[in-house]
């Protein structure tokens, strides 16, 4: 029988663990849907995706999904030789896996970018950030979405 | 007693009429701000972050825009908005003299396109008419809301205030059930405000797009299986009326945000 | 339709200075139904660029997930006078463009 990717990643996530590299992400990642896992392979590839670096503001609990301020940072000098090339958002349960994709250089001087979101229901954001020396590095929020008291049908 | 106090007393009495039990005592009355958390609070207060600033700015350039056969413009009659339209807002709904009626500040928008402008009402919720509105309301920004303070206005006040204590729609739910006898608390896991209508129109994040206090109150109206009534009813302006009364003394916000 | 753009006026050389951009869209999802059942078609921006005096310092992919009237935060470092041009292109041939200058000494 071939191997799957799915099978590859969980052997990959495997051997991770079990080696000395502090690499763990592979299995958080696991735990998540298969469309969220497959649009954030889509981006990093086969890379592993490291925890650190990136942190994400967005408040536990919204007072409504359908405008959630965000916040992404990530610690980086950004130098020529050091810097974040790109910030990729994701959510776990709207019904498309992507929220945005940021791209950065040396000259942005400060690696961090705010807008905002819509999330369909409680469920996790995950941020990534693709580092000048292409390696990944994530963070992963719950977000809380209170569903309004009166809501509107559409006109 | 002295004569005097009596007479002061009385003379109070008829400027605000008593409250009822479960009203809002005037010190107690407390913006929609007030129950909003730290995010939508930052968004609301930051000009360069509030989207309804951005109907505002489109209001900005309808008010200097002529319009209708007259070929005039907001601006030809009225001048300068920020001197002219300043304080205007907080004193909606009011009474037109011609019609013997409060209106809206959206009607009066649209009784001046028709009588000024010989230009064609814009439609209730339309961009424009929340721009144009959002732009005039913007300049009394700060101002503290006084609608209503018009004697001739008592009557509408008086009949907005009995829509707002009646039970209505088949979750038979009064106005004043909510807003009066259980702000604070929450409902669905939103909180429930003392409905004071400081900002409008005003972005709401549900419908992530700036909204008039009808829409607001058509949609509480839908809330509790009610039929609404329609955008410009007596009962409507009535209602915004007395909300706009029940608020006095709060400054205008708009445009607010709210969740 | 308005678009809202801060930059500030002035910054000295180096300096690390935050944009923002807010601009007027629907952000239609394409995953909404009318009452009666009818698919609302998709209608987003699809990407946002920020140039500095011609060259690209920022750029955005955008999905249905962002907002109405999509708000962005970004920073540059202020390096010399000149101008900033931001683009939002989007679906339908939605196309919209604004700028704003700034003076660094």
């Amino acid at each position: 029988m071939p191997t799957t990717r799915r099978q590859f990643l969980n052997l990959a996530g495997g051997v991770t663990v079990a080696g000395t590299v502090p690499i763990v992400t592979l299995r958080p990642l696991r735990a998540t849907p298969a469309m969220l896992n497959t649009a954030i392979r889509n981006v990093v590839g086969e890379a592993p995706i490291r925890t650190g670096k990136v942190k994400l503001d967005i408040p536990p609990l919204v007072e409504n999904g359908n405008t959630v301020p965000m916040t992404v940072s990530v610690a980086s000098p950004m130098t020529a030789d050091d810097h974040v090339k790109s910030i990729h958002v994701f959510n776990e349960k709207n019904p498309q896996p992507n929220i945005g994709n940021f791209y950065l250089t040396p000259s942005s001087g400060r690696a961090q970018v705010s807008t905002r979101i819509r999330l369909a229901d409680t469920q996790k954001v995950v941020a990534i950030a693709r580092l000048s020396d292409d390696t990944f590095w994530q963070v992963a929020a719950d977000v809380v979405v209170t569903l309004a008291a009166c809501t509107e049908e559409m006109n | 007693m002295s004569v005097w106090r009596a007479i002061a007393a009385a003379a109070l009495f008829a400027a605000a009429p008593a409250l009822l039990a479960g009203e809002i005592p005037p010190d107690g009355r407390r913006s929609g701000y007030s129950f909003m958390g730290p995010e939508t609070r930052a968004m609301q207060d930051d000009d360069t972050s509030n989207p309804g600033m951005l109907f505002v700015l489109d209001g900005e350039a309808l008010w200097a825009k002529k319009a209708g056969s007259a070929e005039k413009a907001c601006a030809d009659c009225h001048g300068d908005a920020r001197g002219s339209m300043k304080g205007v807002a907080a004193r909606y709904p009011a009474i037109d003299k011609a019609l013997g009626r409060p209106v809206t500040l959206d009607q009066r928008i649209n009784l001046c396109r028709s009588n000024h402008q010989q230009a064609t009402p814009l439609p209730y919720e339309s961009r424009d008419l929340l721009a144009l509105s959002a732009f005039v309301a913007h300049q009394s920004r700060g101002v503290a809301i006084t609608a209503g303070d018009d004697p001739q206005a008592r009557p509408f006040v008086e009949q907005g205030r009995d829509l707002f204590m009646r039970r209505e729609g088949q979750l038979n739910l009064a106005c004043s059930n909510c807003h009066d006898d259980n702000f604070d608390r929450r409902l669905a896991g939103a909180p429930i405000t003392q409905a004071q209508p400081t900002g409008y129109p005003l972005y709401r994040l549900e419908w992530q797009t700036l909204g008039s206090l009808e829409r607001r109150l058509r949609s509480c109206m839908s809330g509790v299986r009610a039929q609404a009534y329609d955008y410009g009813s007596p009962e409507l302006v009535a209602l915004e009326l007395y909300l706009m009364s029940r608020a006095h003394g709060l400054p205008m916000e708009t445009p607010a945000v709210r969740p | 339709m308005a678009a809202l753009i801060n930059v500030p006026a002035k910054a000295k050389r180096g300096d690390v200075i935050e944009l923002r951009a807010l601009t007027s869209h629907i952000m239609e999802t394409g995953f909404r139904h009318t009452v009666d059942g009818k698919l609302v078609p998709r209608d987003i921006i699809t990407s946002f660029t920020c140039r500095y005096n011609g060259a690209e310092i920022f750029r955005a992919d955008l999905f249905p997930a962002i907002a109405a009237n999509p708000y962005l935060s970004f920073f540059t470092v202020a390096k010399e006078s000149g101008k900033f041009e931001f683009e939002w292109i989007g679906d339908n041939g939605y196309s919209s463009t604004a700028s704003a200058s700034i003076t660094v000494e």
